[in-house]
C-alpha cells in the first residue's frame, strides 16, 4: 500500500513528487519507472548523442532527489495493469501496489510509420535514453545517416549527428521543415542554416523502403524514397513525433481520446486517478480546448498541479499550455508560440519585420487586438513579454505599433499592466 | 529575501545600472577591460527601457510562481527555498532558451557566448547589488521582502 503511486518518472512524475512533498512530507509515495536511470532530461538526448552532455549532466534533479523526497523508486519495472475498482497497479512480476491516489504519467512513445525493412540493424528512434545510447554506440562506425521527420525531434537528431561528423539527410513529408511551429519564411531561414551546417534537406517526400547492405542484408544500407531515388546510409533515425502511451489503460473505464482526458485539476474521469504530460490531453489556453501538447515544461507544470491536488493542497488549476517552442539549432535562436499559420488569415492582423542581413525575423499575429501567435527569430530576449500578453489574452491595441520595435519592453505596457507586474505578492 | 525594487518615477534612464552590472559580471571588474578586452564579453543582466518620458531598469524579479524554473529542460534553474531566489547553474544550462520564452519580464537572455543564459544573481559577492549602489538617482532600492 502506498498513499501515492506515480507511473512514469519523467517531467510530469517529478513535478508531482515535488508538489506532493510541499503539501504532504510523509505520505508514502511510490514511483514506478521503466527506465533504468530513473530521472534525466529527455530533451537532452540530442546533447548526449552529440557528446555535449554526459549522462551525469543529463540528470534533471540531483542524486539525492529520491531520498530527500522520501520516494520508494521502482526502476526498470513495468506497470501492466491498473484495477481502478480495487485501486491497485499490477507490475510485470505480478506484484500489486495499492494506491489511494494514482498519477498516470507514462508519457509518449515514438511514432513509427510503417515502412518496409524497419527491423534492420541501424534503425533507431530518438525519444528515450536507451535508443540514444544505442544510436550513439553506432556513430563512430557510421558515415551517413538519414533522419525521417523535419520537426523538433528530427532537426535535433540531425544536429547531434552532424556534430559527430556524420553526413545527414533530413527527410520531411511537408513542403518545409518545422512546419507545425514556424511559418514559411522562418522555416526557410532555418533550412538555410541547416544546409550551411552540412545537412541535406529533402522535402515533400518520405521513405518508402529501407534496404540492407549488399554484403549484409540485415544492416541498413540505403533507403528508397517515394519517388524511387535511392540514398545510401548506415543509419536511419525516425523522429516524427510522439504518441501517448495509453496501452495500460486501453479498454478500461478511463476516458480516452487520443490521450487521457483531464480537467483543469488534472483529474481523469475516475476518482483519485490523475494524468499529466505527453499521455494526457490537457487545457490549451489559446484555443480553450483540451489537446495533446507533448512538451517538457507543460508536463512538469501539469505534474505539479496533479501532485498538489492529489495531496489535498489548496486546490490549484492547471493554467494550460499551447504550442510553444524555443529552438537553438546550430546557434540560430527561435521562439515561436501559438497559432502561426492560421488557415484563413483574413481575420488576423499580421505584423512583420525581416532583417535578412542580421538574420532577424519577427512576426506577430493579432486577432481581435490580442496576440494569438508570434515568431521571434535571431532576437529573442523579449519573447517572454509577448508570451505573457498572449497567455493572459491582453488587449494590445494601444501598443501594437511598437510591439516589433527594438524599444519595446515592459515600459511600453499600459501603466496598470506594468504596475501589477511589480507588486510584491 | 532580497529584492530590487524599481522606482519608476525616479529612473532617469541613464543606463549606469547596465554599465555597473556588466563590470560586476566581468572577470577583470574593470570598465575598460570589461567592455573592450574580455572574451566572452560580460553581459548586463539589467536592461534599461525607455518610452519617453518613462524609463525603467528591468531585471529578474524572482517570481514566486517560478515560470523559468518550471520550464527549464535541464534542471539548471532552481528555486532556493531558503532565500526565495532563483539561481542558475551555468554548468547544467544547455542554452535551450525555454526560460526566455516564459519570462514575463524578458529578464533572461543569452550570454555573449550564445551557449547559456545570463540573468540577475543579486550580486552574491556584494552586500548591495552593483546596480543599486551605483544608481545616481536612487531609483533602485534593495529591500528585504517576505517570500
Amino acid at each position: 500500500m502506498s498513499k501515492y503511486v506515480i507511473i512514469g518518472g519523467s517531467a510530469g512524475g517529478i513535478g508531482a513528487i515535488e508538489a506532493i512533498r510541499e503539501v504532504d512530507p510523509i505520505g508514502t509515495l511510490t514511483l514506478i519507472s521503466e527506465e533504468k536511470v530513473p530521472q534525466y532530461s529527455r530533451p537532452m538526448i540530442s546533447e548526449y548523442v552529440s557528446k555535449e552532455a554526459t549522462l551525469d549532466m543529463m540528470k534533471y534533479r540531483d542524486d539525492q532527489f529520491w531520498k530527500n523526497n522520501n520516494v520508494n523508486v521502482l526502476n526498470g519495472r513495468i506497470a501492466t495493469k491498473i484495477d481502478f475498482t480495487k485501486k491497485f497497479v499490477k507490475l510485470e512480476n505480478g506484484d500489486k501496489i495499492s494506491y489511494e491516489k494514482l498519477l498516470i504519467a507514462t508519457g509518449g512513445k515514438p511514432f513509427v510509420p510503417r515502412m518496409e525493412g524497419e527491423k534492420k540493424d541501424g534503425f533507431f528512434t530518438f525519444t528515450e535514453l536507451s535508443s540514444a545510447e544505442a544510436l550513439e554506440a553506432k556513430v563512430t562506425q557510421s558515415k551517413r545517416a538519414l533522419v525521417i521527420g523535419g520537426g523538433l525531434i528530427g532537426v535535433s537528431a540531425s544536429e547531434a549527428l552532424v556534430k559527430r561528423g556524420i553526413k545527414v539527410t533530413l527527410v520531411e513529408l511537408k513542403e518545409n521543415i518545422l512546419s507545425l511551429i514556424l511559418d514559411k519564411t522562418a522555416s526557410e531561414i532555418a533550412e538555410t542554416v541547416l544546409k550551411k551546417s552540412g545537412v541535406t534537406i529533402i522535402t515533400g517526400q518520405t521513405v518508402q523502403q529501407i534496404q540492407g547492405k549488399q554484403d549484409d542484408p540485415s544492416t541498413v544500407g540505403r533507403v528508397v524514397m517515394t519517388d524511387g531515388t535511392e540514398i545510401p546510409c548506415d543509419l536511419v533515425v525516425v523522429a516524427i513525433g510522439v504518441i501517448p502511451r495509453t496501452e495500460l489503460v486501453k479498454d478500461t473505464s478511463l476516458k480516452l481520446n487520443r490521450g487521457i482526458i483531464v480537467d483543469k485539476l488534472m483529474r481523469t474521469n475516475i476518482p483519485d486517478v490523475y494524468a499529466c504530460g505527453d499521455v494526457a490531453e490537457a487545457h490549451d489556453f489559446l484555443i480553450n480546448e483540451n489537446r495533446l501538447l507533448p512538451l517538457w515544461p507543460l508536463a512538469y507544470n501539469g505534474g505539479r498541479v496533479a501532485g498538489n491536488n492529489m495531496a489535498g493542497g489548496k486546490q490549484i488549476e492547471y493554467e494550460g499550455g499551447t504550442v510553444m517552442s524555443s529552438l537553438k539549432y546550430f546557434d540560430l535562436p527561435i521562439i515561436a508560440v501559438g497559432n502561426i499559420n492560421p488557415q484563413d488569415t483574413s481575420s488576423y492582423e499580421i505584423l512583420v519585420e525581416l532583417k535578412p542581413e542580421k538574420t532577424i525575423y519577427k512576426k506577430i499575429l493579432l486577432k481581435d487586438n490580442k496576440i494569438s501567435g508570434f515568431i521571434f527569430l535571431g532576437e529573442i530576449e523579449k519573447a517572454g513579454i509577448l508570451f505573457r500578453l498572449l497567455k493572459n489574452h491582453v488587449e494590445v491595441s494601444e501598443i501594437k505599433e511598437i510591439l516589433l520595435s527594438e524599444d519595446f519592453g515592459i515600459v511600453s505596457l499600459p501603466e496598470h499592466l506594468r504596475q501589477e507586474m511589480f507588486v510584491v505578492n | 529575501m532580497k529584492r530590487i525594487a524599481i522606482k519608476e518615477d525616479a529612473c532617469i534612464g541613464c543606463g549606469l545600472c547596465q554599465v555597473y552590472c556588466t563590470i560586476e559580471h566581468s572577470k577583470s571588474k574593470d570598465a575598460i577591460k570589461a567592455y573592450l578586452k574580455e572574451y566572452p564579453k560580460p553581459v548586463s543582466r539589467v536592461r534599461i527601457e525607455t518610452n519617453k518620458p518613462n524609463s525603467i531598469s528591468i531585471r529578474c524579479q524572482n517570481c514566486k510562481d517560478t515560470p523559468c524554473v518550471n520550464a527549464c529542460l535541464a534542471g539548471a534553474m532552481k528555486l532556493d527555498k531558503e532565500t526565495g531566489q532563483i539561481t542558475h547553474d551555468t554548468e547544467k544550462c544547455i542554452g535551450c532558451w525555454t526560460c526566455i520564452m516564459v519570462c514575463p519580464y524578458g529578464a533572461v537572455k543569452p550570454d555573449s557566448s550564445g551557449k547559456i543564459i545570463a540573468k540577475c544573481d543579486l550580486c552574491p559577492n556584494r552586500e548591495i547589488p552593483a546596480c543599486v549602489e551605483n544608481c545616481p538617482n536612487e531609483a533602485l532600492v534593495c529591500e528585504e521582502v517576505e517570500h
